[in-house]
């Protein structure tokens, strides 16, 4: 069965045709081509696909698209403004928070929901924030200190 | 994942008759756990009845001496809430270990119990404070409600619409979590409350969540960790898998259940 659903993605509408079984994921992916956030192990557990619905960070790879009708959606590609860079992606790149960059994104936007309701985060909460998303290159202690900073710059 | 028909519904009536209605339907609260079981092929519903635009389902409130959870309520809000946190600390407690922050900002208390995972945490919860299971058809007292591996109490076309919690003078959940999925590999739920002290355990049992009466009785009449130290569970009935034995898993249920004792706090 097909749905037309419509959201906001990045402060743009969008809209579109998709079966019932579509994932955010790939509705983001593959109709609307913001390819930034990722597929990791498609089992909930990694975080590479992590988004903002509604204001909460969630994985894009365990919602339906047709759940996400009406819904504000925010993805990595909706935070630089121009070239310059978000201030917590700034600090990931300041702080070699990334090595091969895949977990990056999703780092990025779960960083940011703990920020928005913790703006001074301890490294302890950092990394138990950290829990749902996996870095296979176990970069993770320059990820948290990038968070810190992230976080530092934009109280 | 197999195709589906998503419908979407307005109040708990309209699921009720989707569910009626399709060949073979379910309902969907958070999806936590009902999306990657689709995705593996492990289910293969005609319709999936997604019950979060039913508004009426979501929020926490105070009625006399109970803390009534909405079924669609998520995790992470209870976790948050100011309510939880000082009339049952350890319930908030037991919701913010569960999963992932991502997880917890979708998963939802009456999807976690609907679909009763012997590993889950909530059905300890549950059992462990003598909570009633509220349905859009009748009340089910959390003993009878968790009926086994993945079954419950519930009718086809029933609905848990929220779970009315018992405040306790007392109560602290432990768990040892698994350490990829934070599932439990064994969690113990020990409360005192207006009737009596219960113990209730889960991701050690092959039937899900079950009672320690030994246990119950001991901290009756003492209730401090040593009364638990020296009771130990049978193994023979419990799950052995990868990450832990049955013998692994009896030893945990006396070392979590101390731990919860020492730990059990009261609300305000």
């Amino acid at each position: 069965m097909t749905h037309s659903v419509s959201m906001t993605v990045n402060g743009k509408s969008v809209s579109g045709e998709v079966e019932s079984r579509t994932l955010l994921v790939q509705f983001l992916r593959e109709n609307l081509r913001l390819t930034g956030t990722h597929v990791g192990c498609d089992t909930s557990q990694c975080g590479a696909c992590v988004v903002h619905k509604d204001g909460q960070s969630i994985k894009s790879c365990t919602i339906l698209a047709a759940q996400c009708d009406g819904a504000d959606v925010t993805t990595i590609e909706g935070l630089a403004d121009g070239d310059t860079l978000h201030p917590m992606q700034e600090a990931f790149r300041e702080n070699h928070g990334l090595q091969c960059g895949f977990c990056t994104p999703g780092m990025v936007m779960s960083a940011l929901d703990l920020v928005k309701n913790n703006p001074d985060p301890s490294e302890k909460e950092i990394r138990e924030w950290l829990e749902g998303n996996i870095c296979r290159c176990t970069g993770y202690h320059n990820i948290v200190k990038s968070i810190k900073a992230g976080a530092d710059s934009m109280r | 994942m197999y195709d589906f028909t998503y419908q979407r519904v307005g109040s708990v009536d309209d699921a009720a008759a989707k569910v009626k209605g399709a060949d073979d339907a379910m309902l969907m609260a958070g999806g936590m756990t009902l999306i990657p079981t689709l995705k593996q092929r492990l289910a293969q519903p005609s319709d999936i009845v997604d019950l979060s635009g039913i508004s009426g389902l979501i929020g926490i409130s105070i009625e006399g001496d109970n803390v009534v959870v909405g079924a669609m309520t998520t995790h992470a809000a209870v976790a948050a809430s100011a309510d939880v946190k000082s009339k049952i600390p350890a319930l908030a407690e037991l919701a913010d270990g569960i999963g992932d922050p991502q997880v917890r900002n979708r998963g939802t208390i009456g999807g976690s119990i609907a679909n009763n995972d012997p590993a889950a945490d909530y059905p300890s919860a549950c059992v462990g404070l003598g909570a009633t299971i509220v349905t859009n058809q009748r009340e089910i007292a959390a003993d009878d409600f968790f009926t086994g591996l993945f079954e419950t109490a519930l009718d086809d076309g029933e609905v848990v619409t929220a779970v009315k919690f018992p405040a306790p003078s007392k109560a602290a959940y432990m768990k040892f979590p698994n350490p990829a999925s934070r599932y439990a590999i064994v969690g113990v739920f020990v409360a005192q409350g207006s009737d009596g002290v219960r113990v209730a355990v889960t991701g050690a049992g092959q039937d899900g969540v079950f009672r320690v009466s030994e246990m119950e009785s001991a901290l009756t009449s003492d209730f401090s960790a040593d009364a638990v130290a020296n009771i130990s569970i049978p193994d023979g009935d419990l799950n052995s898998d990868i990450h832990a034995s049955s013998e692994y898993r009896a030893h945990l249920v006396t070392v979590m259940a101390k731990r919860a004792v020492n730990n059990a706090s009261s609300g305000d």
